[in-house]
């Protein structure tokens, strides 16, 4: 069995990683996975937070995600995020606009309730919470984004 | 017959001319291969879609608790008509082309008692479907502002679909945009969004892989994805198209303009010559009277 497997982060406007790597950890919605090569051929969808990609050497490079999927087989995992950016690109200003973005989903969920259910808003919430908790997690303050009004 | 002074003015402002659409020409040659580019580095992430959603729906197939986006309403009455045109004319007939279709589509559906709803995305189509089709407008995107198609753009205009769809607007969405085959041909194309047409061979696919969550549950989460994927690749499509086919216009333009020039000319040195022949003969039976 070969020790790396490709990786690719495509957004839609581009692609933006595409390295062989050891080991890759996911967000996963129902929880955190790890895909190693050789992993059972698995669609997966992601909540918002840090992807880490191990290359060869057992280098970690991490990746926050605004959430997406992952298609994973035995030779390759192909992430598709709206967006994705290198952690270390990941600025308080950065963060605040994937906030704001959050909290305007959150927000349009609960104003129209009664036409989309309650488990869209449930959903949005949930969303909101994981881009919290990414936040805190990388060092940023959620409570910085404000609106602008 | 005009004066020597009128042709030479006239010549004067072919050439103008001739340099204005050059320069189009070569603008749209410069913006082709940036809308190119651009199309070409959004399709990886569009093909990776398009296969986990033949994958979902091959797996799903058949489900009663389909999602609605995709199973459609069960009605076919109501349809909502997107027309994606571009802000700027002197494109050929790009606009018109997407226009003719669209009108063609929604004329056809009318005949058969449908309802129509349109949907127009830059200034073109709202001037030119104003007319005749200004009553079913329910909503207008301005792309004047946008300088390159960003997937925000497409996530706005698939939103505004998707609300509308959630509201029961709409029984049926359709795109019109303009495929990108060629600098020289860029096809009118109709594309059904709403209820998802799933292309390709997906029945291998959708064995080979677990799905988490469920199934239904990713492909709830994916077909507002899907949708704002499709509309985000027909707007890079017609992004391209628009470029290539002003490209060619200007082409056109110029090399008419060259060949007017060149007729021009001929006609400015014959009455030249003709002025001075008359002048001459003047002369010469003046003398010979004398």
């Amino acid at each position: 069995m070969a020790d790396t497997m490709q990786f690719d982060l495509v957004s839609p406007e581009r692609s933006l990683v595409s390295v062989p790597v050891r080991e890759v950890r996911l967000p996963g919605t129902d929880g955190d996975m790890t895909a190693m090569p050789g992993h059972a051929a698995t669609i997966v969808t992601l909540r918002p937070g840090l992807v880490t990609v191990v290359d060869a050497q057992g280098n970690a490079t991490e990746f926050a995600v605004t959430g997406g999927f992952a298609e994973i087989n035995g030779e390759s995992v192909s992430l598709l995020a709206e967006r994705g950016h290198p952690r270390a690109e990941i600025t308080q200003e950065v963060y605040n606009e994937m906030m704001r973005e959050a909290r305007r989903a959150h927000q349009t969920a609960e104003t129209r309730r009664e036409s989309l259910g309650d488990e869209v808003v449930a959903a949005a919430a949930k969303l909101l919470g994981d881009m919290e908790a990414l936040g805190t997690h990388i060092g940023l303050d959620p409570n910085q984004a404000t609106f602008p009004d | 017959m005009p004066s020597l002074k009128d042709l030479k003015n006239r010549i004067g402002s072919v050439k103008n001319t001739r340099k204005i659409t050059k320069a189009m020409q070569m603008v749209a040659a410069a913006k082709l291969r940036r809308a190119q580019e651009a199309a070409e580095a959004a399709r990886p992430y569009a093909e990776r879609m398009a296969v986990v959603m033949a994958g979902l729906t091959a797996a799903t197939a058949g489900s009663e608790s389909a999602p609605r986006l995709l199973a459609g309403t069960g009605a076919d009455q109501r349809h909502l008509l997107v027309v994606l045109t571009s802000e700027r004319g002197l494109a050929g007939g790009f606009n018109s082309s997407i226009v003719k279709l669209a009108r063609s589509h929604a004329e056809a559906l009318l005949a058969q008692g449908k309802e129509v709803a349109i949907v127009t995305v830059g200034k073109k189509a709202r001037e030119q479907l104003r007319r005749d089709m200004g009553k079913r407008f329910v909503h207008h995107v301005d792309m004047s502002e946008v300088k390159r198609v960003g997937y925000e753009n497409a996530r706005e205009i698939a939103q505004g679909i998707l609300d509308r769809f959630d509201a029961g607007d709409f029984d049926v969405a359709t795109l019109f945009y303009s495929r990108f085959e060629s600098v020289i041909s860029q096809v009118p194309t109709a594309r059904q969004i709403i209820p998802a047409v799933i292309e390709g061979e997906a029945t291998e696919v959708s064995s080979l892989y677990d799905y988490e969550p469920g199934e239904e549950a990713i492909l709830s989460e994916l077909l507002p994805r899907s949708i704002t994927t499709q509309v985000f690749a027909a707007l890079l499509e017609n992004a391209a198209s628009e470029q290539g086919a002003r490209m060619t216009a200007m082409d056109n333009a110029t090399r008419n303009a060259g060949d007017m020039i060149d007729r021009l000319t001929t006609v400015y040195n014959r009455s030249r010559q003709a002025a001075i022949t008359k002048e001459l003969i003047e002369i010469i039976s003046g003398a010979e009277a004398l």
